[in-house]
């Protein structure tokens, strides 16, 4: 007991300096961790509200609630918050930031100043969202096809773009430093097939940032260019073509889904190790198949095209090449579920979330089949078909494994154990809820109902109940977890260094850490999840 | 119409069957992995749930068979399943040539339809069972997309280029029809009906129900004469641009060396950027018509061209008529001639 009282007493990077300007002018990645991870969850809530009141407009078939030029901004600032702001940042920023150099032994990241830069430039984007918020927000969709977005829409357009635009340097910063940190900043016998599988992840994840968003950063300076200065690149009438901005913008776009996917993908990994004390079945499968997958999504844009008048051709080579995503896909959800086969499973919290994890990606995963099937993809293109699959893939995947990893690591970034029982509820929310908000939402498409409608004919109407009663279920799910983790900082269980029992270098070091991560550099001599090392362990039956 | 809780759409169109068997055989597909992986994940839970605190799993991490299985028969499936939906796909996107050719303009927000008869529609469409229908699309302004469900087809309506969607209607009924690429504040309110009727009752329809204009063809060579086509286009050749009596969907070589199947997209451009494409042996003087022709208007000349390679040709009014010329709207139609600077401008695109 003596030596857990000292280790409260140590100085970790939480009571290293106390004041405003410690927090904003900091270097440590920790630090800079929960500072994305406040800007985060503030603009989780706000994309949340917009949901919320989409769902709410939809309950009934008339358009009713809000008007349908507000209706159009609600769905569209969503879609632009919810992807620029939370889903591509939250996991690489947050927890990537906080674990990254503690899972290879350094002592922080290998850049800490661009670090701190990125954070800023973040929150620069972030103040140009909320203004063009204020001034009612765009209504071009996430998408912003032209030329709609180019000559006809009246609302911050440019605004908006400029704020994806700056958005995108922010993760392109983080991205930059991942790389050189794995390269050059691993402990001494940490060799790339002993690093955790998260790392993998988040450097396949980087890998695509630093490829793709350059390519929506041009695209979206030529939609201010055309939008501002009527320089004729989309727009028909100005002698443009509007389909290239389609194919512009997915090429960054469709690999974004896999910069949202692939960090969550590099979680349930670890938690399914962590809470099956097992290394992780097929261990090099699943780290090269994330890979594949950085490279495959990169070549699979055009399916976004089907119906939008590129070639017959055209659209069958990108059937194919995206159908073969599905290959690396099912490789993992093989394997992870391999994992469990004998091992010693414990049902906390987050491995609660690995369940749902992997029930949610696997639907989300095979309704991506459906829509690579070109003739089936013909009927159910731009409906909520599509709506549905998405959400499954980007909420069901990302937001279960953000969720799980966030539960997972709580005790090591706060040192103190969020509470088990309101853990669980929350979890069963969750999964309850997204179902029964985006299930429905499937057959909706394959009835025939068109996306981005504000009033709908009433046959769809009993399906939309179910979503909207599944969203407030939803909502009281990812609510729970706000407010017991806030309170849990104050009055959680003193976690201890490693309160599961897990492996990995970031266990190794007290909870919260201190400062510079290790008091002496680690020394790796195993492989990763290795759990039967050392003494005689007792091995599950 | 359906009420309550429906799972599936109505079905109206030779198509649909073909959709729909996919659709079955992806449910099924799916819903096999997915209780597969759920039933294993559960057991596997509870099966070796763990026992004791300092309790660690077993050492059972690797196998190359089991690695080598979940590749290929994932990849096996796949694959059969991008044939099958290449399959249906290309039966979807091309048009039977025999079939029956409409035009469709998609505005915010809402459809115009003309039939080849001249009978012109805004946001319901008449069509008869057991015979192709081609839709030529474009849109005036923003991009839209025209969908009908119980057909299982859309299609996207572009500004500044044609699309074409084509089904066969097998059942007769009042279906829905959607814009389903959003388009601007009422997007969702440019729907409408697809009215499919028997032969006998489209017929009885064409002859009485509906507003009808003279037939494109016609129409479109009242405009060819108005606009002053035909001073250069002479009809006989050897005037100033090359008749274009069958000129439609034949290979014209052009100005640049390259040469072009005269479809109706080519048209389009060669009547609103001339220069962009000119025909060899010819020099660049035709003015652009850019903006002073309306989409329905150019789907009237191509019509009115393509009657030209059909045999059975409409005459063109004889002179520049005062009273069709009201009924275009190009104003530059008697100066159009005298216009320098226009027909510089096309290039760029």
């Amino acid at each position: 007991m003596s030596a857990v009282a000292a280790r409260t007493l140590r100085p970790n990077y939480l009571n290293a300096a106390y004041g405003v300007k410690s927090w904003l002018l900091t270097k440590d990645h920790k630090r800079i961790a929960l500072l994305y991870l406040a800007s985060v969850t503030l603009f989780f809530v706000v994309g949340g509200v917009f949901a919320g009141l989409i769902r709410l407009e939809l309950l009934t078939p008339e358009g009713d609630l809000v008007s349908s030029d507000t209706y159009n901004r609600l769905f569209t600032m969503h879609g632009v918050v919810m992807i620029f702001f939370f889903l591509i940042p939250a996991i690489p920023a947050v927890l990537g930031n906080f674990l990254l150099p503690l899972m290879l032994g350094a002592k922080d990241l290998a850049f800490p100043k661009i670090n701190l830069l990125s954070w800023y430039v973040y929150m620069v984007a972030g103040t140009l969202g909320t203004l063009a918020l204020v001034q009612g927000g765009a209504d071009t969709g996430w998408t912003f096809y032209p030329p709609f977005s180019t000559r006809f829409s009246n609302s911050p357009v440019t605004l908006v773009a400029l704020a994806g635009f700056v958005a995108g340097f922010s993760s392109i910063l983080t991205a930059l430093n991942f790389i050189v940190t794995v390269h050059r900043m691993r402990a001494p016998g940490l060799s790339w097939f002993r690093l955790p599988l998260f790392v993998w992840s988040l450097y396949a994840t980087s890998v695509i940032i630093m490829l793709a968003t350059p390519i929506l950063a041009i695209t979206l300076v030529m939609l201010m260019l055309e939008r501002s200065l009527h320089l004729g690149i989309f727009d028909p009438t100005l002698g443009g073509d509007p389909v290239l901005f389609q194919h512009l913008f997915w090429f960054y776009s469709h690999p974004a889904v896999y910069i949202m996917i692939l960090p969550s993908m590099g979680i349930i990994s670890e938690l399914i190790a962590a809470f099956s004390r097992k290394r992780v079945f097929g261990y090099s499968f699943v780290a090269f198949s994330s890979m594949a997958i950085a490279v495959l999504g990169f070549l699979v844009w055009g399916h976004h095209l089907f119906v939008s008048s590129q070639t017959a051709f055209t659209g069958t080579v990108f059937s194919v090449i995206t159908m073969l995503v599905a290959v690396p896909s099912a490789i993992k959800v093989f394997n992870w579920t391999a994992t469990l086969y004998r091992g010693s499973v414990s049902w906390q919290t987050p491995m609660l979330y690995v369940m749902g994890f992997l029930g949610l990606f696997t639907i989300g995963g095979l309704t991506g089949v459906f829509l690579a099937t070109m003739g089936f993809d013909i009927h159910v293109h731009d409906t909520y078909f599509v709506v549905a699959h998405f959400h499954y893939i980007m909420v069901g995947g990302t937001l279960m494994g953000y969720l799980g990893g966030l539960h997972y690591w709580w005790p090591k970034i706060t040192g103190r154990m969020y509470p088990e029982f309101w853990g669980k509820i929350s979890a069963l929310l969750v999964f309850v809820g997204f179902n029964l908000t985006f299930f429905p939402q499937f057959i909706l498409g394959y009835l025939g109902m068109p996306r981005r409608y504000h009033a709908y004919t009433p046959e769809f109407q009993v399906l939309n109940v179910l979503s909207t009663a599944g969203a407030t279920v939803l909502g009281v799910g990812y609510l729970l977890p706000m407010v017991y983790l806030v309170w849990s900082m104050r009055y959680g269980k003193k976690a201890g260094a490693n309160p599961f029992g897990a492996v990995g270098l970031e266990w190794e070091t007290s909870s919260p850490p201190p400062t510079f991560n290790f008091d002496h550099p680690p020394v790796v001599d195993h492989e990763a999840y290795d759990y039967r090392r050392g003494e005689d362990k007792k091995v599950a039956a | 119409m359906q009420s309550g809780f429906p799972l599936f759409p109505e079905s109206a169109s030779t198509m649909a069957g073909q959709v729909d068997a996919l659709y079955v055989f992806l449910v099924a597909m799916s819903a096999f992995f997915s209780l597969l992986i759920a039933a294993s994940v559960v057991y596997c839970a509870i099966r070796y749930r763990r026992r004791s605190p300092d309790e660690v799993g077993g050492s059972f991490h690797a196998s190359m068979l089991l690695e080598v299985t979940w590749t290929i028969i994932p990849l096996g499936i796949v694959l059969f399943l991008f044939f099958w939906g290449a399959r249906v796909f290309f039966l979807q996107v091309q048009p039977p040539p025999d079939a029956l050719e409409l035009t469709a303009t998609g505005k915010q927000w809402m459809w115009r339809f003309q039939h080849p008869d001249g009978q012109r529609e805004i946001n319901t469409l008449h069509v008869p069972t057991g015979q192709p229908i081609r839709i030529e699309m474009i849109s005036e302004d923003v991009l839209h997309s025209l969908y009908v469900p119980v057909f299982r087809t859309k299609m996207d309506v572009v500004p500044g280029r044609y699309t074409t969607l084509w089904f066969e209607a097998t059942k007769p009924g009042t279906y829905h029809l959607f814009c389903a690429e959003y388009c601007g504040t009422e997007h969702s309110g440019m729907v409408g009906w697809v009215e499919v009727m028997t032969p006998e009752d489209y017929q009885h329809w064409l002859a009485g129900g509906a507003a009808a204009d003279k037939p494109p063809a016609e129409a479109g060579a009242d405009l060819f004469a108005s606009i002053g086509c035909n001073t250069c286009h002479v009809d006989a050749g050897g005037g100033r641009a090359p008749s274009l009596r069958g000129v439609f969907g034949r290979q014209v070589q052009l100005a640049n060396g390259q040469t072009v199947v005269a479809d109706a997209s080519y048209l389009r451009r060669s009547i609103l950027e001339p220069p962009a494409q000119l025909v060899a042996g010819y020099q660049p003087i035709m003015p652009t018509y850019k903006g002073q022709i309306s989409e329905e208007n150019l789907f009237k000349l191509i019509a009115y061209i393509k009657s030209l390679s059909d045999g059975g040709a409409a005459t063109p009014a004889p002179a520049a008529d005062p009273a069709a010329a009201a009924g275009a709207d190009a104003p530059a139609a008697t100066t159009g001639a005298a216009a320098p600077a226009a027909g510089t401008q096309g290039g760029a695109g």
